[in-house]
């Protein structure tokens, strides 16, 4: 049972990283992180840390690929960014996400008649 | 969720090997990762540190944001790579530090199983060879042993005649071909000359096709052709691979060359291949060393001489080849000559059975049983194991409370005890094979047990399998109680647990007193199978055999009669005169087929005039001896023994044994009786005791003696009666036969015992084995109960320091002890009486003289178990009784 929780969480996040990595090309994880942060205006109450292994997941995917670069203020970190499949997995997941949050947002609406 | 399931198989499978990749970069890897983490702390600290924030004060802040980093790391490493394979490779390492701690406890663990692994895949290695391997034969499933059910007859009822066997061949529809071979040969039958002393030599007649219709190729040269077994061709021979090596050094250009065999040269036309081993197949615990073609048109007044092989064609089964052969056979003569000889064989059909049934089935209840045995023991040894794990892990309480508080699962546990389970299993595997080699090897050369295919037992793929199979069932069944034992308790009490509490350990005694009560049973099982087997085996040496196998011994002897009865006796009466006088030898005589050895029936001696049912009377065994012959073999005689007056001029005489005697004349007096034999007429001189002729366990059959004066024997075994070592006498006896006959070859003396040994042999080897596995399972069982109490009264130290400072006397408490370890036996006892009892009426058929339930064979086996449990409870007893109050109660 805590298994299937934890896959929802990563799903989830996995789908913000593609997301953060289309919006916003190349990133490294502490830049995605933030991003992911700021975007939600905190709400999101995640590990940084827990990142790490959703880039590497991607990665493993082929949907995102990484190369060593030097950052703006001159520093050696691990860039990140979207691939062809990743986009194509991307609109294929916000879909889904669209059609779930709707039919979420429909049946938790309900009234006693049944009627949304 | 549509992103975590594989989008194609290309894709899992790249993204496996991507993973197997990172699982054996983890270094690079690491750093990388240690690299990237450490920059993005940076990162977060900079931006921080920007809002005017203290450095301290915002890595405090940082490193609360980022979470626990180790965490963080162990969730990238278990994405990236294998975390399966990684937590085997720390659960190996954990079990190789901790069992490498206690290694006492390691060493006797791997010796139990690689005892308990090791009989298991020996005994798997015989079965294999024996029941499972199908013969070396192309397509074997076709060969099919073509005779008559066995008989009181011996082996003339199970061949067939020249005429009958190419009359069978024209006739059937379903036969690709048949061949057979002489059955009749005796061992050390031809001499090899030419090579120094003449060497005796075993070699085999067999019909021209015989190789072909089994499907056997040459290693060099050719088989026989068909012309080969034509009168008057040139003799040639087909030498077995063992001859060809050990005679002929392996010399390829032997093929070609001619040998001398009995003073005639014969052609070597061929080398047969190592894997046909005619003895091994056909005469378990024979060699053979050549093979000649039978030449049928000499041999067509011979009677009954060729055991039949057929292969079917392709597509017949068993029963359809059986119904034609049930047409066939009615319409065959024993000899086309005689008209009236047709249809003898229609009393006695053809039974067709696979060949491979012919050569092993008799023996699948056997070697059934014997595999239960084992098996039985390895059910014994995981028990025992389970005991010791369960033993260990109650010491090992704590560091598993630990762990678990730590966070390790309750699958976690588990995983880490049955990995600890399988290093120890396979361990022992390891090392149960090591000794499987040894022990099957041994097996595989033992050429004097009369088992078939003995000699191809070996550890194999199929074997090697079948130990992986048992290493790891093993290694489940005595590494999941513990481990469901050690991981299913309550945390925080086995942390509060001082190790010594009671309630703990006394839940924890009874499920290993459960084990040892199932260890007896077991044990039991099989010390009752193990006690019935070997009272049969005792009941089987002590048969009375007809004649004294003891201070007798036979060798093979040689003599060139010209084919002249006079000449014979003359020669015989000299020869017997000469061994009779050397010093040490008491009695001597010579037959023509020693008993359990081959022989061969004629027809049935009668009472002239009498009107007989066809086949009321059995054949008769018919052996050819010189006077002297019986006081040799210590066979007992009523009447007179055969003089050298019985000449062949002179009245016909005949010896009858008792069971031929009685059903003639009905219990009366048969000797000076007339009786018919092969139409001529003779008079009973003597009735002999029946000799067991053919098998050790069987009822003897009909037997008749003729004097070697009166009919031709088919070969000559000089029998001696000396209370001396027979090779003491060898060079003597030996040296007396040279001088009468410079041909006499180097054969060697065999002791009567010896030739009883081999018919007993079969019944010895299960006996030994179930024996051994039997004894290690009580020492097992011994041990399982020593370990049980012992460990009680540990536990209860303090318990009986404080009986003993109130007064219990020494003698209590060890009666306390033994009382509980006489409970557990006896409750294992009982259970395993009841379970012997059917078990014993399964082997029922296995036992000789014996009944299943024999009363002496039960009592004295579970006294014996009782004994050796009452002295594995009486160790820890004696200990016991030696706790000092004082020091117990400090130690506290």
């Amino acid at each position: 049972m805590a298994e299937s929780k934890l896959d929802l969480l990563q799903g989830t996040l996995d789908l913000m990283v593609l997301q953060t990595l289309s919006a916003m090309g190349s990133l490294h994880g502490y830049g995605i992180a933030r991003r992911i942060e700021q975007v939600s205006d905190d709400a999101v109450l995640l590990n940084q840390g827990t990142i790490y292994a959703a880039l590497v997941r991607l990665q493993h995917r082929g949907w995102i690929s990484a190369a060593w670069g030097i950052s703006d203020n001159n520093r050696r970190a691990k860039f990140y960014s979207i691939t062809r499949a990743g986009r194509k997995q991307l609109a294929k997941d916000a879909a889904y996400w669209q059609r779930l949050s709707d039919l979420m947002g429909r049946v938790l609406t309900m009234d006693s008649e049944g009627s949304a | 969720m549509s992103d975590q399931q594989p989008n194609s198989i290309t894709g899992s499978i790249r993204r496996g090997l991507v993973r197997l990749f990172s699982f054996f970069r983890k270094r690079p890897l690491d750093d990388d990762l240690n690299e990237e983490m450490a920059a993005h702390i940076d990162f977060a600290i900079e931006e921080k540190m920007r809002y005017g924030l203290s450095y301290e004060e915002a890595r405090r802040q940082v490193m609360i944001r980022f979470g626990g980093v180790m965490q963080a790391k162990e969730m990238q490493r278990e994405s990236r790579g294998l975390p399966g394979l990684d937590i085997l490779m720390q659960d190996l390492t954990y079990s190789f530090r901790t069992l490498w701690r206690d290694k006492s406890f390691t060493i006797i663990a791997v010796l139990i199983l690689a005892l308990g692994i090791g009989a298991n895949i020996a005994v798997f290695s015989v079965v294999n060879a024996i029941l499972v391997r199908p013969l070396p034969f192309r397509d074997p499933q076709q060969l099919v042993w073509m005779a008559p059910e066995a008989s009181k007859c011996g082996f003339s009822c199970e061949t067939y005649t020249a005429d009958a066997y190419d009359e069978f061949r024209q006739m059937n529809h379903t036969f690709q071909d048949v061949a057979g071979y002489f059955a009749f040969s005796s061992s050390d039958n031809v001499k090899l000359t030419g090579h120094g002393q003449p060497k005796p030599t075993t070699g085999i007649m067999v019909t021209g096709n015989f190789f072909q219709t089994l499907g056997v190729e040459p290693v060099a040269g050719r088989l026989f052709l068909p012309e080969e077994a034509n009168k008057g061709a040139r003799p040639v021979t087909l030498l077995s691979n063992a001859f060809w090596h050990s005679q002929f050094a392996a010399d390829p250009t032997i093929v070609g060359k001619a040998i001398d065999l009995d003073g005639t040269p014969v052609t070597v036309v061929g080398i047969l291949p190592k894997d046909f081993d005619f003895g091994s197949v056909f005469s378990p615990g024979s060699k053979v060393d050549l093979f000649t073609p039978a030449v049928l048109d000499d041999m067509r007044q011979w009677g009954n001489i060729l055991a039949l092989v057929g292969r079917t064609r392709p597509g017949v089964t068993i029963a359809q080849a059986q119904a034609d052969s049930n047409v066939v056979v009615p319409q065959l003569y024993f000899n086309i000559k005689y008209p009236q000889s047709l249809g003898v064989y229609k009393k006695r059909l053809m039974q067709l059975m696979e060949l491979k049934e012919y050569v092993s089935g008799k023996l699948r209840r056997s070697l059934i049983v014997l595999w239960c045995a084992v098996g039985t023991i390895l059910l014994i040894v995981c028990v025992n194991l389970a005991n010791l794990m369960l033993a260990r892990s109650a010491t090992r309480t704590k560091e598993f409370a630990l762990r678990s508080a730590l966070g390790a699962g309750r699958m976690r546990l588990i995983r880490q005890l049955l990995t600890e389970s399988m290093v120890l299993s396979c361990t022992g595997a390891l090392l149960g094979l090591a000794l499987s080699y040894v022990v099957t090897f041994f097996v595989a050369h033992q050429g004097s047990i009369a088992l078939p295919m003995l000699s191809t037992v070996r550890v194999d793929g199929a074997t090697l399998l079948w130990t992986v199979a048992i290493a790891v069932f093993a290694a489940v069944l005595f590494g999941i109680a513990p481990g469901l034992k050690a991981s299913g308790r309550n945390v925080q009490e086995a942390l509060k647990d001082s190790g010594q509490g009671l309630s703990q350990g006394r839940r924890h005694e009874l499920t290993r007193a459960l084990l040892v009560i199932s260890e007896v049973a077991l044990a039991c099982v099989l010390l009752v199978g193990a006690g019935l087997l070997l009272r049969s085996f005792l009941h089987v040496l002590d048969v009375d055999l007809g004649f004294e196998p003891s201070h007798a011994a036979a060798i093979k002897v040689d003599y060139d009669d010209g084919g002249k009865d006079e000449k014979r006796g003359a020669i015989f009466r000299e020869m017997l005169n000469q061994v009779n006088a050397i010093p040490g030898i008491e009695a001597s005589g010579i037959v023509d087929y020693l008993p359990l050895e081959r022989n061969r029936s004629w027809g049935s001696p009668e009472i002239k005039g009498k009107h007989y049912e066809p086949g009321e009377l059995p054949g008769a065994f018919v052996y050819m001896i010189t006077p002297g012959y019986m006081k040799a073999m210590g066979m007992k005689l009523s009447g007179r023994d055969f003089t050298w007056d019985d000449g062949p001029k002179g009245d016909k005489v005949i010896i009858l044994n008792e069971t031929s005697a009685r059903y003639l004349f009905s219990g009366g007096d048969a000797v000076g009786r007339m009786v018919v034999m092969n139409d001529e007429d003779r008079r009973v001189i003597g009735v002999i005791k029946d000799v067991h002729e053919s098998n050790v366990e069987g009822q003897p059959g009909w037997q008749v003696y003729f004097p070697v004066m009166q009919e031709r024997p088919a070969g000559a075994e000089l029998v001696v009666r000396t209370k001396l070592p027979p090779d003491a006498l060898a060079s003597s006896v030996m040296s007396k036969l040279r001088e009468l006959n410079p041909n006499q070859p180097a054969a060697e003396f065999r002791t009567i015992q010896q030739i009883v040994d081999h018919a007993v042999s079969p019944r010895r080897f299960f006996v030994l084995l179930v024996v051994s596995f039997a004894a290690f399972g009580v020492i097992l069982a011994a041990l399982g109960i020593y370990g049980v109490i012992s460990y009680s009264v540990t536990q209860r130290t303090q318990e009986i320091g404080i009986r003993m400072a109130l007064g219990a006397t020494i003698s209590r408490v060890q009666l306390g002890v033994i009382g509980r370890t006489f409970r557990l036996a006896l409750i294992g006892i009982v259970l395993g009486t009841i379970a012997s009892i059917l078990v014993a009426r399964a082997i029922a058929a296995l036992l000789f003289g014996t009944t299943p339930t024999d009363p002496m064979t039960f009592a004295g086996m579970v006294l014996l178990l009782g004994a050796v449990a009452l002295l594995a409870g009486y160790l820890p007893a004696r200990r016991a009784s030696r706790i000092d109050p004082m020091t117990a109660l400090r130690n506290s």
